[in-house]
């Protein structure tokens, strides 16, 4: 259905993407390494706990996602409470709801003026592949315009799960690159 | 029991509808300017008239003015596709003040699909108008803006129509590859 | 991270807007689809002179998910998930409306207890829903405690339903003939202890906001309608009631068991935004009001009415015997046959008239399932609230006419 072979990845074995903090870093002294793992650790330690979401509402997953930042579920305590409703602002794009054919443009315009590091949160199933709107109108899932970097399913999924969701992101961002000044520190 | 309005408003009508046609009747009578009104009848405490589209404008400011019908409730239409005439476009209006609901239907031809539109009895009309227009591609008459309302500037086709498949999308913004790896 | 720029393709624009400015010194502003105060996706683009708003054009359909099509493709049965997702902050009124345009085709009469509990979960589910606009309107405001209490209150509510229906949201309760489940036990206690949550949240919110100098100096004459007026573009519900129009369908073409029950309608005196606030306010007591009335009232008995051509047989009925077997074999692969013909049926949903008109062809699967959504009759009004008024007073007018995506554009 894609035309396009993914590649497929054995399990056991660690993933073939650009190696882990660090870069591949051949010939570096160890503390060049060590430095810039210890700032990895820093800088997603401070980007994680405090996420700006852009909440990119449309349908019915929006009163999970009033219920998960209200009292009750509160994003608050990971640092995800206050959104941002600027692109230019806002870090964590979180689709939350259905993206229809006609949304879509937004979405990748909105997607597009967010500037680095941004991650992409697809909130419900609908956002993740559709859903069970599969028809001339509805996006087949958002990824199919934008990459995401985590998916929540759910029609809408409960509030717990939403925390679940940012928890994994956080888990991500703590382990990932962070440069700063170029693209090797 | 039906209500008192509907004896008034079918009293009214009586004399523009076709002659030698028991209510219910299957096979249309003989349907002229003068006598456009093709049934008249009461199903589940509703008035559903059924004339042509020549007359709707007449009879709706006759509903609206004369009975109080002052609430243009939907206008939809329904695809009887491989029959002719292949449209049929419904019409719902309330009345405020005697609380009971009124159904016009009209048949219009794949060829020229157009009807009167209501826009200049109800602002309403509007909006629903765009978007039967939108999905089915019934012409209104009379109203200024059938912009999409529903679907985007350069979709194309009908979608509610039986002949447009469920699945055909017509996307504004061309898919990516897809991303990561296949897991085993 | 140092790719040379690439330009990228210009994005496709989906709409075209119906104006321009029309003079030098007014600017024409897109507010949405992606906005904080729209409640979801709608777009308006407003000709500005400074801060006054002088026309808007009003575009909805940005979650136009194909409804209509959807419902050609599955049984009467299947799509009741379809339809909780129409007006998706109080899904049991869609569910239940749509149960009885399908029963009125089938000449299905619900048994007793049906009956009083789709009523009561009717208002339950109607709370829910003001719960939700007036707490969205207050924190557009900047009064996020008091949407911090309602949702508290709401939430409270979803826990209770997902006891009841297995879903917070979207519960896909109602059944052709009857409904999903029976009440649990317990569940009628807690609802006790919910409504006397609600008294006490509600009261705080009142007490914050009703006579508060901030709040009227923005709610009071804005948006203002008149019933005429209100008439001619379609409104009807909360947004008809504010303007002094005393039409609700639960009193004046009763339906379920709204005949029996002793409740007020609440109208407005200016058709303002104070007064559609005003309006859920009081239409939320007058639920709560209702819902202990049917407490009372419940009788006992079967909820689902024993009708083999939509009801799905017992389980141990399947299991052992050869009809109950081919019965629920054809129930779930054709769907229950209703019969030809077509029917208009009407509740009063928590924004006005909500009607499904259904076309049958005798088969399991409809031939059409149409939606009056009282959101998308009102989005053609909307602009009647905007225009003349300033431009912060569009988030405030917006809110009040509650509209809800799913229900707009289907």
């Amino acid at each position: 259905m894609y035309g396009k072979q993914l590649p497929i990845v054995d399990a056991t074995r660690s993933a073939p993407t650009a190696a882990g903090p660090g870069g591949g870093t051949a010939g570096k002294p160890a503390t060049f390494e060590y430095l810039t793992t210890r700032k990895d650790e820093l800088v997603g330690w401070a980007r994680k706990f405090s996420l700006f979401p852009y909440p990119f509402v449309t349908a019915c997953c929006a009163m999970e996602f009033m219920a998960v930042s209200a009292s009750s579920y509160d994003t608050d305590r990971f640092g995800a409470a206050l959104p941002r409703f600027s692109p230019r602002q806002a870090d964590l794009l979180m689709v939350v709801g259905t993206v229809t054919q006609k949304q879509a443009p937004i979405l990748l315009k909105v997607y597009e003026q967010m500037c680095e590091p941004k991650w992409v949160m697809a909130f419900g199933v609908c956002a993740s592949t559709g859903g069970f709107y599969q028809n001339y109108a509805s996006l087949p899932g958002i990824d199919r315009i934008i990459p995401v970097d985590i998916y929540v399913p759910g029609c809408p999924p409960r509030p717990e799960m939403v925390i679940d969701g940012i928890m994994r992101l956080q888990e991500k961002i703590a382990n990932g690159r962070h440069p700063i000044i170029n693209d090797r520190f | 029991m039906t209500a008192p309005i509907f004896a008034d408003v079918e009293q009214t009508l009586r004399q523009q509808m076709v002659t030698d046609t028991a209510p219910n009747d299957e096979t249309p009578g003989p349907l002229s300017p003068s006598r456009p009104v093709r049934s008249m009848g009461v199903r589940h405490g509703i008035l559903v008239l059924e004339l042509l589209p020549e007359a709707l404008l007449a009879v709706a400011r006759r509903l609206r003015d004369t009975f109080s019908f002052d609430l243009f409730l939907d206008v939809t239409a329904v695809d009887w596709l491989g029959q002719t005439p292949r449209f049929e476009v419904v019409y719902h209006f309330y009345s405020s003040t005697h609380h009971v609901r009124v159904r016009l239907k009209l048949r219009v031809d794949e060829s020229h699909p157009v009807v009167p539109s209501l826009t200049s009895l109800y602002g309403s009309a509007g909006y629903m108008e765009r978007e039967c227009h939108d999905m089915y591609g019934i012409g209104f008459e009379g109203n200024a803006d059938l912009r999409p309302i529903l679907l985007y500037e350069g979709f194309v086709g009908h979608p509610l129509r039986k002949d447009y498949p469920k699945q055909q999308e017509q996307p504004l913004v061309p898919y990516r590859p897809p991303q990561g790896a296949l897991v085993r | 991270m140092s790719a040379d720029p690439v330009l990228l393709p210009p994005i496709a624009n989906p709409v075209r807007a119906a104006f321009g400015p029309s003079r030098d010194d007014t600017v024409v502003v897109n507010i949405g689809p992606s906005h904080p105060a729209t409640h979801g996706t709608v777009q308006i683009i407003a000709e500005l002179d400074g801060e006054k708003v002088l026309r808007t054009d009003v575009h909805c359909g940005y979650l136009h998910r194909g409804f209509e099509k959807e419902c050609e493709d599955h049984t009467w049965h299947n799509l009741i998930p379809y339809v909780d997702r129409l007006n998706y902050c109080s899904a049991l009124i869609n569910n239940f409306a749509y149960c009885e345009g399908v029963e009125q085709l089938m000449g299905i009469e619900i048994t007793p207890r049906t009956k009083y509990l789709r009523t009561l979960l009717s208002e339950y589910s109607r709370v829910a829903d003001h719960l939700t606009c007036v707490a969205a309107s207050l924190m557009e405001l900047g009064a996020m405690t008091a949407f911090l209490y309602l949702v508290t209150v709401r939430d409270a509510m979803y826990e209770h339903l997902a006891a009841l229906t297995g879903a917070r949201v979207t519960y896909s309760y109602g059944r052709i003939g009857g409904l999903a489940a029976d009440v649990p036990e317990g569940w009628f206690t807690r609802l006790h202890e919910i409504l006397r949550d609600y008294e006490r949240y509600v009261e705080r919110v009142h007490g914050l906001v009703d006579r508060n100098r901030i709040f009227i100096d923005r709610m009071r004459r804005v948006g203002t309608l008149t019933t005429a007026d209100a008439l001619h573009w379609g409104f009807t519900g909360p947004v008809l009631r504010s303007t002094g129009a005393k039409q609700d369908l639960r009193k004046d073409t009763p339906y379920l068991a709204y005949a029996e029950l002793d409740f007020e309608v609440p109208v407005g005196i200016l058709g303002d935004n104070y007064d559609r606030y005003f309006v859920r306010m009081r239409e939320m007591d007058e639920s709560v009001y209702m819902i202990r009335q049917l407490m009372e009232m419940i009788p006992e008995g079967p909820i689902n009415v024993d009708d083999r051509r939509c009801v799905f047989p017992e389980k141990t009925l399947v299991y052992s015997e050869i009809e109950s077997l081919i019965n629920h074999f054809k129930l779930v692969m054709e769907g229950p046959v209703v019969p030809a013909g077509d029917a208009y049926v009407a509740h009063e949903g928590a924004n006005g008239e909500l009607g499904f008109y259904l076309v049958s062809t005798g088969e399991g699967v409809p031939y059409k399932v149409h939606v009056r959504s009282p959101s998308f009759v009102h989005m053609g009004g909307a602009h009647r609230m905007l225009d003349g008024y300033q431009l912060a007073d569009i988030v405030t007018s917006f809110g009040s006419i509650n509209m809800i995506g799913g229900e707009c554009d289907r």
